[in-house]
C-alpha cells in the first residue's frame, strides 16, 4: 500500500513537473503576450494541481491535506485573476496604440 | 561540500554581484536592486554560519536565523526610505539621476512646492 | 555526491543566475522583475538551510513587498531610463569596480571557508532555556525572550523610517493620504479578488502570529501578511489609505514599540532587569506584545509601501 502511494506521488508530481516545462516553453516561444499567458495558465492550474494530487498521500493527515488544496485553490484564484488583468491591460494597450497609430477621424 | 558551505559561497558571490552593480550602474533605483542584493548575500552567509552547527538534534543555531529576520525587516524600511527619497528627487529635478547637473534645477524647487 | 547536494547545487546556481540578471538587464522593469523571481528562490534557499521562519520572513517580506515597493517605484520613474543610460562609467571604472567587488568576494569566501569547526552554536542553550517561556519554536523565543532588546530596537527603527517616508512629503500635502488615489472598478476583477482574498489573507496572517509560538511562524511574518492584504484592498480602490494625520493610524503605529517598552520597564521597576518577564506572566506577556506588534508591523509596512503623502487632506 505504502509502496503504491509512493509511486502515485513520483507519477503525479513528474507529471506536474512536465506541464510546468512545458508552461516556460511555451512562455519563452511564444510570440506575443496573450499567447505566453495562456501557456502559462496550463502549469498554474495542471501542473500545481498534479503535484498537489501527488503530495497528498505523503500528507500527516487530513488537516495537512486539506491545507495543501486550499493551497491549489488560492494558486488557482489568483493566478486566474491576474492573467485577466494582464489581458485587458494588453488588449487596452493595444487598442490605444492602434488608436494613436490611426490618427484623429470618427470613433470607431 | 554540505548544503551550508553551498549557500554560504553563494551569499558571497551574490554579494559581489551586488556590490559591482552599486558602483556601476548609475540609475539609482538600479542602485536600491544592488543594495538589496548586498543585504541578502550578507543574509545568506548569515544562514550559513547558522547551519553549520546542525545536529540531529537541532537544525541550526536560532540566533543568526533572529538576527536575519530582524535585518530583512530592516532593509525593507531602509529601501522603502531609499525609495520615497528618489521619488521626491524625481518630482523636485525632473530627473532621478545622481549626476551633477542634477544640483541645478533643485535649487530652483528649494521652496518645497 | 548524493541527490541533495546536486540539488542544493542547481538551486544555488538558479539563484546566482537571477542575481546576475538583475544585475545585467537592460531595462530597469526587467531587472526588478528578476529581483523578485531572485527573492521568491532565497526563500527555498532558506529552507535548503533549515529556516523556515526566515523562509516565511523573506517570501513575504523581500519578494513579496519588496516587489511592490520596487514595481511602482519603477514604474513611476519609466521616463528615467534614457537620462540614467547616458551616465554608464567608462570601461576602466568598470574594470575597477569588478576587481574591488572580486576582492571582497574573496575576502569573504576565505573568511566562510575558515570558519571554526566544530561550529559554535546556542541552540542548546535556547533549547534548555525554553521552558523560561513556555514556547516551542526557538527562534520565537530569541527574538521575544533572550534577545527581546533587538527586536525592541527593531520596533523603533521601523517608526522612524516611516517617519522620514512621511516627511518627504512637499509641505501643502502634509497630513494627506499617502499614494495616489486608485480607481479601480467596484465591480471588477480587481475588487473582486480583494473581497474574496481579503479575509482568507487576514485569517491566515493571524494564523502564522499565533502559530509561531511552537512553529515556524511569528508577528513579522503574520504581520507581513495582513499587511499585502491591507495594500490589496487599497489598490483595487475599496479603501483609501489613511491620513497621516489620523490619530488612530499614530496610536496603532505606536501601539507595538509602547507596549513593548512598558512592559521592560516593568520588568526594570519590579523585576530583575529591563525586559525581564516574571517567570508566571511570561507567555501571556509576551502574547500580548505579539498582538501589539502585529497591528503595528502591519500598519508600519503597509504605509511604507504606500509612501510619502500625495492627497491633500480633506478638512
Amino acid at each position: 500500500m505504502r509502496l503504491a502511494l509512493d509511486v502515485l506521488t513520483i507519477v503525479a508530481v513528474s507529471g506536474g513537473a512536465f506541464f510546468f516545462l512545458a508552461g516556460t516553453v511555451g512562455m519563452l516561444r511564444f510570440p506575443d503576450t496573450l499567447t505566453r499567458l495562456h501557456a502559462l495558465t496550463k502549469a498554474d492550474n495542471l501542473g500545481v494541481g498534479l503535484v498537489v494530487v501527488g503530495l497528498l498521500p505523503q500528507a500527516a493527515g487530513p488537516r495537512e491535506a486539506a491545507e495543501l488544496l486550499c493551497t491549489w485553490l488560492l494558486v488557482l484564484l489568483s493566478g486566474s485573476v491576474v492573467s485577466q488583468l494582464v489581458a485587458r491591460t494588453v488588449f487596452a494597450t493595444d487598442r490605444l496604440g492602434d488608436a494613436l497609430a490611426r490618427g484623429p477621424g470618427p470613433p470607431r | 561540500m554540505s548544503g551550508a558551505v553551498v549557500f554560504g559561497m553563494c551569499g558571497v558571490a551574490v554579494v559581489g554581484l551586488g556590490l559591482y552593480s552599486l558602483i556601476t550602474n548609475p540609475h539609482p533605483l538600479r542602485k536600491i536592486i544592488a543594495f538589496n542584493l548586498v543585504g541578502s548575500g550578507a543574509f545568506l552567509i548569515f544562514g550559513a554560519v547558522a547551519r553549520r552547527s546542525a545536529t540531529t538534534a537541532f537544525s541550526g543555531d536560532p540566533a543568526p536565523r533572529a538576527l536575519v529576520i530582524t535585518g530583512i525587516v530592516v532593509a525593507f524600511s531602509a529601501t522603502a526610505l531609499a525609495v520615497a527619497l528618489l521619488l521626491r528627487l524625481f518630482d523636485a529635478a525632473g530627473s532621478a539621476t545622481l549626476g551633477a547637473d542634477a544640483q541645478s534645477s533643485t535649487a530652483d524647487d528649494a521652496s518645497g512646492r | 555526491m548524493s541527490i541533495q547536494t546536486a540539488l542544493e547545487l542547481v538551486l544555488a546556481a538558479v539563484v546566482l543566475g537571477l542575481a546576475a540578471w538583475a544585475v545585467a538587464a537592460r531595462e530597469t522593469s526587467a531587472a526588478v522583475v528578476g529581483f523578485i523571481a531572485y527573492g521568491l528562490l532565497i526563500a527555498l534557499v532558506w529552507v535548503a538551510l533549515g529556516a523556515v521562519d526566515v523562509a516565511l520572513a523573506e517570501a513575504a517580506i523581500g519578494g513579496g513587498l519588496g516587489g511592490v515597493l520596487l514595481l511602482s517605484a519603477g514604474a513611476r520613474l519609466r521616463e528615467n531610463e534614457k537620462r540614467a543610460a547616458a551616465e554608464r562609467p567608462g570601461a576602466g571604472a568598470r574594470l575597477a569596480a569588478a576587481a574591488l567587488s572580486a576582492m571582497v568576494a574573496a575576502g569573504l569566501a576565505v573568511a566562510v571557508l575558515r570558519l571554526p569547526t566544530p561550529a559554535p552554536t546556542l541552540a542548546p542553550q535556547a533549547a534548555a532555556n525554553a521552558a523560561a517561556t513556555g514556547m516551542g519554536n526557538p527562534i520565537t523565543n530569541v527574538l521575544m525572550a533572550f534577545r527581546a532588546m533587538d527586536t525592541l530596537l527593531e520596533k523603533f527603527v521601523l517608526l522612524l523610517g516611516l517617519v522620514g517616508v512621511w516627511s518627504l512629503a512637499a509641505d501643502r500635502l502634509w497630513g494627506g493620504n499617502p499614494g495616489p488615489r486608485h480607481q479601480a472598478d467596484p465591480l471588477g476583477l480587481l475588487a473582486f479578488l480583494a473581497r474574496l482574498l481579503a479575509p482568507i489573507g487576514v485569517v491566515v496572517g493571524i494564523y502564522v502570529v499565533w502559530t509561531g509560538a511552537d512553529h515556524p511562524g511569528g508577528a513579522f511574518q503574520g504581520g507581513t501578511v495582513l499587511a499585502a492584504m491591507w495594500l490589496l484592498t487599497m489598490m483595487a480602490g475599496l479603501t483609501d489609505t489613511p491620513p497621516v494625520s489620523s490619530l488612530r493610524l499614530r496610536l496603532v503605529l505606536v501601539a507595538g514599540p509602547g507596549v513593548f517598552l512598558v512592559v521592560g520597564l516593568a520588568g526594570l521597576l519590579f523585576g530583575a532587569a529591563f525586559l525581564s518577564y516574571p517567570a508566571a506572566y511570561a507567555k501571556p506577556l509576551i502574547v500580548a506584545i505579539e498582538v501589539a506588534m502585529t497591528l503595528t508591523v502591519a500598519a508600519t509596512l503597509t504605509l511604507l509601501s504606500a509612501g510619502a503623502p500625495e492627497q491633500r487632506l480633506e478638512r
